[in-house]
């Protein structure tokens, strides 16, 4: 582990998932100084997890769609871009300089362009009893399954819904854990509005892998469809489950409960930048206004993967790829030849997206698991409830940022990562206006916690000192 | 006309809050018009200290406002909590102004003596301490505090806390709040106040201007002025730790949660959203130099909020001649005032005048005529 | 709640839990270690003393926030687990000096 080599690149890529590995690889093959940073202690990001280090050596197992990455890998390995794992990326302003720690020291680098992959993290599923211990998401179990061999094994629900949801499940199974039911939160009126996407999807390659998928799980697991109604309990600790699924109601004994109801892009870097975002009404989820290239609102910060809007992994490949290539004709137009053509990559793009406006449809989460009431925990870090953010409201509160005031709802240490969206869509609906009305949370570095000693090393002039020591 | 209300609050921070609660509880019907979510607030940026030590130098009626301040606070809490149920946490045990190295503790010796020696000021404690004396009270203190000043005055609150009380209050009150209404023309009509708001006009019979920096914009419209000179402060806040901290410092002060609060910068750019982290470098190490054991904290959020100023740093309470029952009340520490302005601005203002016996002093007529140059210690 | 695949043939690292030796693989963070220890592993935190264990195990939640050689409120799911690595489980606020 050490900080950056150099001062300043042409280009630094931040993630090393699908679209930061492509990304990194494709400005680095151009020729251009490219440093590739990444939070986690190897490549991968969250689809990828662990890819060149993962226990589970019978590779069926994880699927083909997951040894995809292996070659990413390997292809930004072999580009001669600087690649350091465990960086934490702090900070990033409209100057293109980034705050990024490595190993409890922070370095500070210059860029002529940013490529954000920051990718995705699953949305909040706010149910009653979900900050019970016991409760996690399924992403959570994915991460622990690719990079330690890990699988549930004592009474396991898996709820909520989406394609990530029957992928783990079958990963489970296939690994020797176990699973006891899965809850399928699916709401059924959505087949309906999804019809008209459905040829798209048929065509695509989601839908044969997606289909087999679910017949492998459903052969070993009982799945309750239509389930409306969802909540946790247990004292300390997870007990019990109980659902509302065709007009009955059970409890079940569980130990673990696997929550997943799709994935929402990252924004917290990006807006912490400054980069405008808009609410996306078909994906539920704040996306950055952006170029067909990825770049976004503020020169020199292109985004690319499901941090620019979900598109799953094969998208954020192209989108990569693009967004790096973009950089590339800015940066040395003469080296662009040697890339794939763009108009080659864009359709790629269009191919990898395919499906898309079905599954954003068919797996469009209901309200009520999106928009909590009374004693749910919105804020799981200050531990905020529905019912207090609305007393809020009734007060005067007018949105995240006036909540804060009143109630510090997203100023704990993940920052709004796991409120933020529940906070927008619930004042939305109680005030009758839109999310994009309501907005966010204005963000500001440090967007992960680095220490104070972190900081205070961080030079400093002597008008700095004069700006705060004044007798 | 009919009218809406006798009284229109223009600004719904700490400080028109605390004025329009102060209203309320004397009855009087009152609707404060605020702004949205994003806006620039200090009353949500602030450092939430009740501070008396340093406050006045140049202007002895401010020691003796902020001293009458510090001493009625103590109402303020009981009775939010009386009518609110919220513990705002009130701390008023003294605070500590630390320094590092022997310069800086000669420094503020020279300001402290300065301080004694006004003529006119009131008569408060405020002592220098050395290291030794200051590690008795604040055990955790490193080797490179040479001392500092102490005033026993001197506290600290839940300014968000406060903020809440006062719009829980409001409820209670009948005091209507109305956000997302920032005011574009004031006009005096039929003897009484039209207010143009994006969602139509309000009528009132009196008018306070509590805007913050947006008071220079307001005030000429009821032929009252209100010079400001904004400034731009970063803070930075850590996880919360356990209670180490049993005093609150001019620059760090631990939060009744649990967080450490570490202030403040001065600065002329007036960008609310960015932050400069050589600043916060700059804090986090005298911070650190401070309390050694705070360099392993977290630091979890920063931010940047610009300070509501009068150009020389001193209040401004003013009433129009022009539009009698208009008013206008801008001050930095919107904290450390809240008790005088929720009694006794608020009374002034219901009874039409202000009292210059307490605050003819703050009036801006003294800006007439000369470039007033910040003095006031911040 | 979780158990080890038998393809896992990664060696062992021991690190210790409030004192006790627990067995690790190399490459597990340390919230994947706790969590397959089969030990009462929850912490308390900060705000209500509430019971919490690892929930998104990617970086973002800080619900995995443990004690690591004596620093606290680190994030377990982002750090690797190292032979005799000492880990509390942090009940409340962080203490001073840790």
């Amino acid at each position: 582990m050490s900080t950056p080599k150099r001062e300043a690149y042409d280009v630094v890529v931040i993630g090393a998932g699908p679209a930061g590995l492509a990304a990194a690889a494709t400005a680095a093959e151009a020729g251009l100084s490219t440093l590739l940073l990444d939070e986690n202690a190897g490549p991968g990001g969250q689809v990828f997890r662990a890819i060149a280090s993962t226990p589970v050596t019978e590779r069926a197992q994880l699927g083909a769609d997951y040894w995809v990455g292996a070659d990413l890998v390997k292809a930004v390995r072999a580009s001669g871009a600087e690649i350091i794992q465990r960086a934490t990326v702090w900070s990033l302003d409209r100057h293109i300089e980034i705050g990024v720690s490595v190993g409890g020291v922070s370095a500070f680098v210059k860029a002529r362009r940013v490529i954000l992959a920051t990718g995705a993290l699953e949305r909040p599923f706010p149910i009653p009893g979900w900050t019970l211990p016991g409760v996690m998401t399924a992403g959570a179990a994915q991460t622990m399954l690719k990079s330690s061999a890990l699988v549930p094994d004592g009474r396991t629900v898996i709820a909520g819904q989406g394609p990530l949801l029957w992928l783990l499940a079958a990963q489970i199974l296939r690994l020797g854990g176990r699973i006891g039911r899965i809850l399928d939160t699916t709401e059924r009126r959505n087949y309906l509005a999804a019809l008209p996407h459905a040829f798209a999807f048929l065509t695509s390659p989601y839908f044969a892998k997606g289909l087999a998928l679910m017949r492998e799980v459903r052969a070993k697991v009982p799945v309750v469809s239509g389930v409306g109604e969802l909540s946790a309990a247990g004292d300390g600790q997870l007990a019990t489950v109980t659902y509302l699924a065709g007009g009955r109601r059970e409890t079940m004994q569980a130990d673990l409960l696997l929550l997943h109801q799709g994935v929402v892009p990252n924004v917290n870097l990006a807006m912490a930048a400054g980069v405008e975002h808009r609410w996306d009404e078909s994906q539920l989820c704040w996306s950055p206004v952006l170029d067909q290239n990825g770049n976004s609102s503020i020169d020199g910060i292109a985004i690319a993967g499901d941090g620019a809007g979900i598109g799953g992994a094969g998208a954020a490949v192209f989108r990569g790829y693009i967004a790096a290539r973009a950089a590339v004709e800015a940066l040395v137009p003469a080296s662009a030849a040697k890339l794939t053509p763009m108009a080659e990559l864009r359709t790629g793009l269009v191919h990898a997206e395919r499906g898309r406006a079905f599954l954003d449809t068919l797996f469009r989460p209901a309200p009520q698991f999106r928009i909590p009431s009374g004693d749910t925990v919105v804020c799981r870090c200050e531990e905020v409830t529905a019912k207090d953010i609305l007393e809020a409201v009734a007060i005067g509160a007018t949105g995240p940022n006036q909540l804060k005031a009143y109630r510090r709802t997203g100023m704990g240490p993940c920052q709004g990562r796991l409120c933020g969206l529940t906070v927008t869509e619930l004042m939305a609906e109680a005030r009758g206006k839109s999310p994009q009305e309501i907005g966010y949370y204005r963000l500001r570095a440090p967007v992960k916690p680095i220490t104070l000693a972190e900081l205070a090393a961080v030079a400093k002039t002597e008008d700095d000192v004069k700006a705060v020591v004044r007798g | 006309m009919h009218r809406d209300y006798d009284v229109a609050v223009v600004g719904g921070g700490l400080l028109g809050s605390a004025i329009a609660w102060g209203l309320g509880r004397l009855g009087k019907t009152v609707v404060v018009l605020d702004e949205g979510d994003i806006t620039k607030r200090a009353s949500r940026a602030n450092f939430a200290l009740i501070w008396v030590q340093s406050k006045g130098l140049g202007m002895p009626a401010y020691t003796g406002w902020t001293v009458r301040a510090s001493e009625s606070w103590g109402k303020l809490a009981a009775e939010l909590q009386a009518q609110t149920g919220l513990d705002v946490c009130l701390q008023q045990n003294g605070g500590f102004h630390l320094t590092l190295g022997d310069d800086e503790f000669e420094q503020r010796g020279q300001l402290v003596t300065r301080m004694h020696n006004q003529v006119g000021a009131a008569d408060y404690r405020m002592e220098m301490m050395s290291a030794s004396e200051v590690k008795k009270r604040l055990p955790l203190i490193g080797p490179e505090v040479s001392g500092g000043s102490f005033c026993p005055l001197d506290g600290h609150v839940n300014s968000l806390r406060t903020f809440r009380a006062f719009h829980t209050g409001f409820k209670q009150f009948g005091i209507d709040y109305f956000p997302e209404r920032a005011v574009s023309a004031i006009a005096l009509d039929g003897g009484e106040f039209s207010l143009a708001t994006p969602k139509g006009e309000i009528r009132a019979g009196k008018v306070v201007l509590a805007a913050g920096n947006a008071n220079q914009t307001l005030a000429p419209m009821v032929g009252l002025s209100a010079p400001m000179g904004p400034t731009r402060g970063q803070i930075v806040v850590t996880e919360r730790t356990m209670p180490f901290l049993p005093h609150p410092l001019t620059t760090i002060r631990q939060t009744d949660e649990g967080t450490v609060m570490i202030g403040d910068s001065k600065e002329d750019e007036l960008d609310d959203r960015a932050l400069k982290h050589s600043i916060s470098a700059v804090m986090a190490d005298r911070a650190q130099r401070t309390f050694p054991h705070l360099a392993r904290l977290n630091v979890v959020r920063s931010w940047a909020g610009i300070r509501v100023m009068p150009q020389d740093g001193f209040p401004i309470y003013d009433q129009s001649e022009s539009h009698p029952g208009a008013f206008v009340a801008c001050c930095h520490s919107g904290v450390t005032l809240a008790s005088n302005h929720a009694f006794e601005i608020a009374r002034m203002v219901a009874a039409g005048a202000l009292e210059s016996k307490l605050v003819g002093a703050f009036s801006a007529s003294r800006f007439e005529g000369r470039r007033a140059a910040n003095s006031s210690g911040y | 709640m979780f158990k080890r695949s038998d393809q896992d043939k990664r060696p062992s690292v021991q690190i210790f839990v409030d004192g006790a030796a627990i067995a690790a693989r190399e490459g597990d963070t340390v919230s994947a270690a706790l969590l397959a220890s089969g030990r009462d592993v929850r912490r308390a935190t900060a705000v209500s003393g509430a019971p919490r264990l690892p929930y998104c195990m990617m970086g973002v939640c800080f619900d995995c926030l443990v004690t690591i050689d004596g620093v606290g409120n680190r994030q377990g799911c982002l750090v690797p687990v190292a032979e005799g690595m000492q880990v509390e489980i942090q009940k409340g606020k962080r203490e001073i000096g840790r």
